[in-house]
């Protein structure tokens, strides 16, 4: 049962070959099996989810249920859930109990999802391998010696190792998309403003959002349905009707016009990553899409842009995290200056420090106009790259990550080689695009994600070009030997 | 040397909004500590700002009426710094983009000129939390209830050259808000709040001094005695070979001087930057011409109306326009007394008189100025006269009930019949024959003087209530006989 | 771009992180290489491009004037390190 898709369980739940409270109890003991090795869940709600499953039951019973009824699912550790822990990966929310829920937890929870538990992350979702969690390492279920991406790590290792049928990630560089392309699995980043952020505790708030991670393009579609939409609570919230995502699933996709971003193609990119690319390519092609190819000159300025917008904005977002009304607080403060020196040196991680000492240096004065508001132009020459190539195309298409996953502690102490596993999302993010990684044949027995690229709102095509590569291959259906 | 002293201000006005700037907490001042801090007052993770439309429409208000342009787009922006009572460690403010640029408000100084004063911006931003300094064990308290309370900075030009300068912009200021209602102008409850960039130059220097910053004033008073004595410490470090360092000095009225306050002052270093969280704030036409509609008569306007339609004198106008209640309150009773400058010295006279003997604010005036009216309406038809009118109202003010009630239930109603009056004027010119045959010889430039003899003595008689008018008629005629 | 160790600790005090001196060498040198990733920006001229602060083009939305909140300090205090009589404590602010 556990392989199932979403789309198979909510078929199998409402022609009652199994309860929810069944599913759920299943998946809860595969989380005890499995999860000692992989550490994807830093809390489990056992009781809140059988709880949950014995309502969606009633539901089912009573005909009333929908497409996510009765689904057991997971949230990354950085939305917060009411009464249930929130922690954000960090030190500084160790034992933080959320006093309300995020809208998309909320949202999930009207449609029926049962919530299992909340999965490991980065530490403020800052970090490409899952390292830099306070909750230690999360290990990728298709070989645990390697990581499994971030800054959704969690919900990746968990999604890809069937703990569970879908979880919640956020991105903000690519914190979705490539954790989902080292573990083979679905992941959506939508537009800028589709899901609402109320209630994700913030990394940089121009660029965070909130997205599915799931084992197929029909199921992220189930999923964004019930996440996305207008939230009054947050003012960046585009005020707009969700489109028919699972409607939209149905088109063929000849004539579609698949952009090939050049520079995406060269030089960085693993050659067997590159292979992976080329094949899926070939299969839309088959399919009847035509490729074009586009060119987004300054893409490769959006690492660089993002380490300045980005840690600029963290760490204006993380000064709330100062020991006095919640959260870590230092033993025996002597002065105000104190309190706050070791309540946050104490509270935050190597790599979170780093990036708000970046942030800081880059607004500080002398420095604003060279580093924030030229990293700002740039966001704009980025923003009409992709202008230009979507007038000439329909969707982008690429690798998501330069290369498969990378042992633990490989990249740990080179920050800046880190950042580069970021080098064909981030562009993405600075654009405020939705992006897609969905997988593509695998390289050397190790996943490859293939990312796809669509105009701001354009999710639904986005999501029916996946669909119909995935019912033309069995790439997304691979699973990791030892989590089957 | 000659020195000339350069003073702007930058006044912070809480805006009279039922909620916060950004949430749906309550502004009501004097509530428990932190029970009206909402998740986002707090800080707490992943709480978002919105923006308050009635904030908003309050700064458009602000600068239609003192004839500034504003924008049609502005930007709300980060303040970045650590501080207890702020709980994001970031303030949410307007940095290079304001909603209100620049205007003009004209004083009034002591010797009745006028002159103008450039107000360079205003601009939205949220108040901070309050520090507790009481001792809990050493330490400090926080409560965050004012925390995202909408503030108005409106930040003046360099224009004023001295402490009376400044005193009459605030107070101009300080008239403003409160007319047009974005503002109740409560500075004991912190409501207006004001702090001073006071520097001095040589007389006919073209440049300006170092400025030192007097933060938060909060009377008119202490603005006056703060600005003079930093005036007068800058004088002296000066003409004893120093240098005025830029600083941010803070006014004690317990010692009446201002002292340094290093330890805001270190590193300030504000990193601004546009919040992210919030767009860009758009105010289209429509929008202001919708404030503009409910916009209500401004102070300069209407004294020059109450001179022309109550042909009130110059004096009398400015006093009873000083304050939007003060002059709502005249005009009501005036509506109903029917005689515009009788009413106007009944305001500025007797309740004013009783307002400030009792410490009481015409706000919470016992007489209702509809019942002011009534009193005046009384005096005008003869129903009593101005002495008596005195007594009634003392009645009034005590509760005794309305100006009718008071005459009915004492039984002042001024005696105006002719028979009776004539009757009464018969009994004392009978009884004070010695009197009447004084007066009728007398020289008749004198007469006038002593007919109050008379009039005082039938005024007695008639426990006042005897219309003058009708004595003193009837008097000359029987007495002239 | 290379950052001394005055630089380190006059940033690492703005955001009120406490660098022992021991790890300011290492860190300077860290946000140094961060520093010349970022400096690839200097590539491009940017004189006559507008900044670009958010990604999509919407303006503020503005909400009524109406009190929505109601008090729950007790809750939201729940995990307060420090807490007396409703007000949260920190150590002795010196005006």
């Amino acid at each position: 049962m556990h392989n199932k898709t979403i789309a198979e369980l909510s078929i199998a739940l409402r022609d009652g070959q199994v309860s929810s409270t069944e599913l759920t109890t299943q998946m809860l003991q595969r989380v005890k099996t499995h999860d000692a090795t992989l550490n994807s869940f830093v809390t489990v709600t056992e009781d809140l989810a059988l709880a949950q499953a014995r309502a969606a039951d009633e539901r089912i019973a009573a005909g009333a249920a929908g497409p996510l009824t009765g689904i057991p699912i997971a949230h990354k550790d950085i939305f917060c859930t009411l009464d249930v822990r929130t922690s954000c990966g960090s030190r500084m929310l160790e034992g933080f109990v959320s006093p309300y829920d995020a809208t998309v937890v909320a949202n999930l929870q009207r449609a029926g999802a049962v919530m299992l538990g909340k999965t490991n992350m980065d530490e403020f979702a800052m970090g490409s391998s899952n390292e830099t969690s306070y909750y230690g390492p999360v290990r990728n279920p298709w070989d645990t010696e390697t990581v499994p991406g971030g800054s959704s790590g969690g919900s990746a290792a968990a999604v890809a190792a069937r703990l569970c049928a879908a979880a919640t990630g956020t991105d903000t560089g690519g914190s979705i998309r490539q954790p989902a392309a080292l573990t083979g699995i679905t992941g959506l980043k939508p537009t800028y403003g589709r899901c609402s952020r109320w209630g994700m505790i913030a990394f940089a708030s121009s660029l965070d959002q909130a997205g599915p991670m799931t084992r197929s393009a029909e199921d992220a579609a189930l999923m964004l349905a019930a996440m996305a939409g207008f939230d009054e609570r947050d003012s960046t919230s585009a005020q707009r009707p969700v489109d028919d995502y699972v409607g939209a699933l149905g088109s063929p996709i000849k004539g579609v016009r698949i952009g090939i971003v050049k520079e995406f193609m060269g030089e960085g990119l693993d050659a067997g990553v590159g292979a992976s690319v080329s094949a899926a390519l070939d299969e839309l092609t088959r399919l009847g899409a035509e490729l074009v190819e586009v060119s987004l000159p300054n893409a490769g300025l959006s690492v660089p842009a993002y380490y300045v917008v980005a840690p600029a904005e963290c760490s204006s977002n993380l000064a709330r995290f100062d020991g006095v009304r919640y959260g870590h607080r230092c033993t025996d403060p002597k002065d105000l200056e104190d309190l706050y020196k070791r309540s946050r040196s104490e509270g935050f991680g190597a790599e979170v420090k780093r990036r708000i000492m970046i942030g800081t240096y880059a607004l500080s004065a002398g420095y604003y106009d060279a580093y924030y508001l030229k990293a700002q132009k740039v966001r704009q020459l980025i923003a009409d790259d992709f202008r230009r190539a979507f007038a000439a195309c329909d969707v982008i298409v690429g690798p998501t990550a330069p290369g498969t996953a990378f042992r633990l502690g490989e990249k740990a102490d080179d920050p800046v080689s880190m950042y580069l596993q970021d080098i064909y999302t981030i562009a993405v993010n600075l654009a405020g695009l939705p992006g897609m990684s969905i997988p593509a044949p695998a390289s050397d027995g190790m996943p490859v994600g293939l990312q796809l690229i669509g105009n701001y709102f354009d999710e639904a095509r986005l999501l029916n070009v996946a669909h119909q590569l995935q019912l033309a291959t069995d790439w997304h259906r691979q699973a990791p030997a030892d989590f089957v | 040397m000659q020195w000339e002293t350069v003073i702007g201000l930058e006044i912070h006005t809480q805006l009279a909004t039922r909620s916060k700037i950004f949430s749906g907490s309550s502004t009501a001042f004097g509530a428990e500590p932190n029970t009206q801090a909402s998740l986002i007052d707090l800080g707490m993770p992943g709480v978002l700002p919105v923006l308050n439309k009635e904030a908003v429409r309050m700064a458009v208000r602000f600068g239609k009426a003192i004839g500034a342009q504003v924008a049609e787009r502005s930007v709300f922006a980060r303040k970045n710094y650590f501080y207890p009572d702020l709980p994001k460690g970031y303030q949410i403010s307007q940095y290079e983009l304001p909603v209100v640029g620049s205007g003009v408000v004209e004083i009034v100084l002591e010797d009745g000129s006028t002159r103008p004063v450039g107000v360079t911006r205003a601009h939205l931003e949220e108040d901070a939390g309050k520090s507790l300094h009481e001792d809990f064990h050493g330490m400090t308290g926080i409560d965050l209830n004012r925390a995202g309370t909408p503030l108005l900075e409106i930040v003046s030009e360099p224009d004023m050259r001295s402490a009376k300068e400044a005193v009459a912009y605030a107070k101009k200021i300080h008239q403003i808000v409160t007319y047009i209602g974005i503002c109740d102008g409560n500075m004991q409850e912190g409501s207006f709040r004001m702090d001073a960039n006071v520097s001095i130059r040589p007389k006919g220097q073209a440049e300006f001094g170092t400025r030192a910053e007097l933060k938060n004033i909060n009377s008119f008073r202490f603005l006056e005695k703060a600005i003079n004595f930093e005036v007068a410490r800058q004088i002296e470090v000066i003409e004893d070979g120093g240098k005025v360092v830029q600083e941010t000095r803070l006014y004690d009225a317990n010692k009446d001087e201002t002292r340094s306050m290093r330890s805001k002052e270190e590193a300030n270093d504000y990193r601004y930057f546009p919040d992210p969280d919030l767009l860009p704030l758009e105010i289209d036409a429509a929008f202001i011409a919708e404030v503009v509609e409910g916009m209500p008569e401004l102070p300069d306007a209407r004294r020059e109306r109450f001179e022309s339609e109550y042909g009130l004198s110059a004096y009398d106008a400015d006093v009873l326009t000083g304050s939007r209640i003060q002059a709502d309150y005249f005009e009501a009773a005036a509506r109903t007394g029917g005689d515009a400058k009788l009413t106007a010295n009944w305001v500025m006279g007797d309740l004013a008189a009783a307002l400030n003997k009792e410490g009481v604010d015409i706000a919470d005036c016992p007489v209702a100025a509809a019942d002011l009216g009534l009193l005046v309406a009384r005096i005008r038809d003869n129903t009593i006269s101005g002495k008596i009118a005195k007594d009634v109202f003392a009645a009034m003010w005590a509760g005794e009930g309305s100006a009718d009630q008071v005459i009915e239930a004492k039984g002042l109603k001024q005696i105006t019949d002719t028979g009776a009056i004539e009757a009464l004027v018969d009994e004392v010119l009978a009884a004070n024959s010695a009197q009447v045959e004084n007066y009728r010889s007398a020289d008749p430039d004198k007469q006038p003087k002593m007919l109050g003899f008379f009039v005082g003595q039938i005024m007695k008689r008639s426990q006042g209530k005897a219309n003058p008018q009708q004595v003193n008629e009837l008097l000359r005629r029987k007495l002239g006989g | 771009m290379s950052l001394s160790a005055d630089d380190v600790a006059k940033i690492a005090h703005l955001a009120r992180l406490a660098v022992e001196p021991r790890e300011s060498e290492a860190l300077g040198r860290e946000l140094s290489s961060i520093l010349d990733l970022v400096a690839q920006m200097d590539a491009v001229d940017t004189a006559d491009v507008p900044p670009m602060a958010h990604p999509l083009e919407m303006a503020q939305r503005l909400r009524a004037d109406v009190v929505t909140e109601e008090d729950r300090r007790e809750r939201y205090q729940a995990h307060a390190p420090a807490v007396e009589n409703g007000l949260f404590l920190v150590p002795k602010v010196l005006e």
